[in-house]
């Protein structure tokens, strides 16, 4: 009979309120911002998508049309245009920044002088808004009062550099100024990468009798590979919201060469009261970010279950 | 021939003078170990013997090579790093081939060096893993490992086991000097750890502020220390200083609980040039409770009374806190014949096995 006893369930005391308060409020402290990026992230992107699939033109409107507003986007040549340029764009911009900025933190790290003096000249681009980098640099770009003027005024005369004023050479001046900004960004996260690694790693590497550059390429890249991931996962979103660079640097121009798609979302929604075409055109902006990100979350998770399984 | 040879080696930092003309030797397969506390330059010597550091004069000879502006890689050493330094990216197997691998020795003799090494440390279950995967005692034997693979005229310790928990460290350290056993190779091992330092070496560096103060073995090292610092590292608990006068030249005088003077027979007299102020330095296993069979066994006992302040068993001995004057030392006892509390007993101590210093020079006497 006193086994019986022992199993009746006893009703745990009742917490005191301090301690319920305690755990209460992380959530309640953390409620409004979750509530608030649901609500902006998930709900408006649904909504989004609705209205992709919805005959809207100057205000939402809910008729549905199915595929048809897709169909119409891709038939423009300027759509067309406009995602060609955003994978050039990314693809350039993304290798040619993370390739400049693990060069200058490399070098950099070499114990340079007056190192602290480097790094904010090279960073100095990051704190430049993309409006005033794409205006400075069109002047630099403009034949006319530009690079190409002042070495002309050198005595060079032939000299040409109008990277801007040609529709096949556009949009590589738009790549050329969107790796200036953020080489020195992607440069200061290598750095910190760099310097985090653990120096006995160098030195045992050192009496290993490998080269500096087998050092690099073996051991000190392979221990920061993380760092590659988050640079490239941040300049990849850069890339895809590339509006004020294109805005203040070519209009988008000459004719629609550098046309991107967030002018484009900008222009139906905004411009010419197409926001149902607009909407299909942010939902092919979501999918060309889809195409990176989900690959790398699934790696993400397929890499934390085979250490599980190792480990 | 030596292995290893230190020449009046300096070494400074602008106008900070971290080493200051060290001097020492190393026969073909001996142990050396660098004892001394955290910032005593131990590890800027490894680091100096590796070629990580700088010289700033003196010389380092390897062997019968000059090696002052040698590269680490031609220096023909192999080093353990506290941290161990695994690569983390690479498997253990890459681990250990990858110096082999940036000198370009044939894949065929790379297997055949990382078989028998991974037999000769018992790693061969572990060769595919990475680092990540092991535990703190596999990583300490992959990076000997990497270390071995080499087959190099030295081999360089920096504090290997200082990462380690306290059972395991007393492991690895006997599989260390079971390793240096089997290979013979020539060991330079720095360690703040007295203990493994004592174990381990068949000689023993003791170092403070940038110079070493005595170089000789564990057991010369412990039984005469060249001076204060040195009796005062070496051994825990530490050897008891106790101030004393001279008053002939065979007996001192100490100070008891009472105030009053307890006069002490030295086993050995002491030169005429010593200071008439000595300081009298025991170990606590050299103090006992007295007996007169204790002073048939060993003549050089010389007894004083001393109240036992307090007492701390420990299982295998019992040490007791006990007044002399105004200071208090520490004895070792076995726990069946132990002190107890508040007791005053009359002490014993081995005069024989007794150090004087001088208390200004703080060298022994």
């Amino acid at each position: 009979m006193s086994t019986h006893d022992l199993t009746v369930p006893v009703a745990p005391p009742a917490a005191p309120w301090r301690q319920r308060l305690g755990t209460m409020v992380p959530i309640l402290v953390l409620a409004p911002s979750l509530a608030v990026s649901f609500i902006y992230v998930f709900v408006f992107t649904l909504w989004t998508l609705y209205l992709s699939l919805s005959n809207s033109s100057l205000m939402p409107t809910y008729g549905f049309v199915g595929l048809d507003n897709y169909a119409s986007l891709w038939a423009n040549r300027r759509w067309n245009i406009a995602y060609t340029n955003l994978f050039l764009f990314s693809g350039f911009y993304i290798v040619g920044s993370m390739a400049i900025g693990l060069l200058l933190a490399i070098l950099i790290d070499q114990r340079v002088r007056g190192e602290a003096v480097w790094r904010t000249i090279f960073l100095y681009p990051l704190a430049v808004s993309f409006i005033v980098t794409g205006t400075v640099w069109s002047w630099l770009y403009n034949p006319v009062d530009g690079i190409q003027a002042f070495v002309r005024g050198l005595g060079w005369t032939d000299f040409s550099f109008a990277l801007t004023a040609n529709r096949n050479t556009a949009i590589y001046a738009v790549i050329i100024t969107g790796i200036w900004q953020s080489s020195g960004f992607a440069m200061a996260l290598f750095l910190a990468g760099l310097r985090s690694v653990d120096p006995d790693l160098i030195k045992a590497a050192q009496i290993d009798g490998a080269s500096v550059s087998r050092t690099y390429r073996k051991v000190i890249l392979p221990t920061i590979a993380p760092i590659f991931l988050a640079v490239a996962v941040i300049q990849i979103q850069f890339a895809i919201k590339t509006f004020d660079l294109v805005a203040a640097l070519t209009r988008g121009g000459p004719g629609v060469s550098t046309t991107f798609p967030a002018i484009y979302v900008y222009d139906l929604m905004f411009q010419r009261g197409q926001i149902g075409e607009g909407a299909a055109a942010a939902m092919m902006m979501l999918a060309a970010l889809a195409v990176v990100l989900v690959p790398y979350s699934l790696w993400i998770v397929w890499r934390r279950r085979a250490e599980g399984r190792n480990g | 021939m030596s292995a290893l040879m230190i020449r009046d080696l300096h070494k400074s930092y602008g106008g900070l003078e971290i080493l200051a003309g060290i001097n020492l030797e190393a026969r073909t397969g001996e142990f050396i170990a660098l004892v001394g506390p955290s910032g005593c330059g131990k590890s800027t010597l490894l680091a100096m013997i590796a070629g990580l550091e700088t010289v700033t004069s003196g010389e380092i000879w390897i062997g019968d090579r000059l090696v002052n502006s040698v590269q680490p890689k031609d220096r023909d050493i192999a080093m353990v790093f506290q941290s161990y330094a695994l690569y983390p990216t690479m498997t253990v197997r890459q681990n250990i081939t990858f110096g082999m691998e940036s000198r370009g020795v044939p894949k065929a003799e790379q297997a055949e060096a990382v078989k028998r090494v991974a037999a000769l440390l018992q790693i061969e279950q572990l060769l595919k893993r990475k680092p990540g995967q092991l535990s703190g005692g596999q990583r300490q034997r992959v990076a000997m490992g990497r270390a071995l693979v080499r087959d190099p005229k030295l081999f360089l310790f920096d504090e290997p086991l200082s990462n380690l928990d306290a059972k395991l460290r007393v492991d690895m350290r006997t599989e260390i000097k079971k390793l240096h056993h089997r290979v013979g190779k020539t060991t330079v091992y720095v360690t703040h750890d007295q203990v493994e330092a004592m174990t381990l070496a068949s000689r023993i560096a003791v170092m403070n502020q940038g110079s070493v103060q005595q170089f000789d073995t564990p057991k010369r090292i412990y039984d005469r220390p060249t001076n204060m610092f040195v009796a005062g590292f070496m051994g825990s608990p530490a050897m008891n200083f106790i101030p004393a006068r001279l008053t002939g030249s065979t007996s001192i005088a100490v100070r008891a609980a009472d105030g009053s003077d307890a006069t002490l027979a030295l086993a050995a007299p002491l030169p005429a040039s010593a200071p008439k102020d000595v300081v009298l330095g025991v170990r606590p296993e050299h103090i006992y409770r007295f007996t007169t069979d204790l002073k048939s066994r060993k003549p050089a006992v010389e007894s004083m009374q001393a109240p036992v302040e307090l007492v701390e068993p420990t299982g295998a001995e019992t040490l007791a806190v006990l007044r002399l004057g105004d200071l208090e030392i520490t004895g070792r006892f076995e726990p069946d014949d132990a002190p107890v509390m508040g007791e005053t007993i009359t002490l014993g101590i081995d005069m024989s096995r007794a150090c004087l210093f001088d208390p200004t020079t703080r060298a022994l006497l």
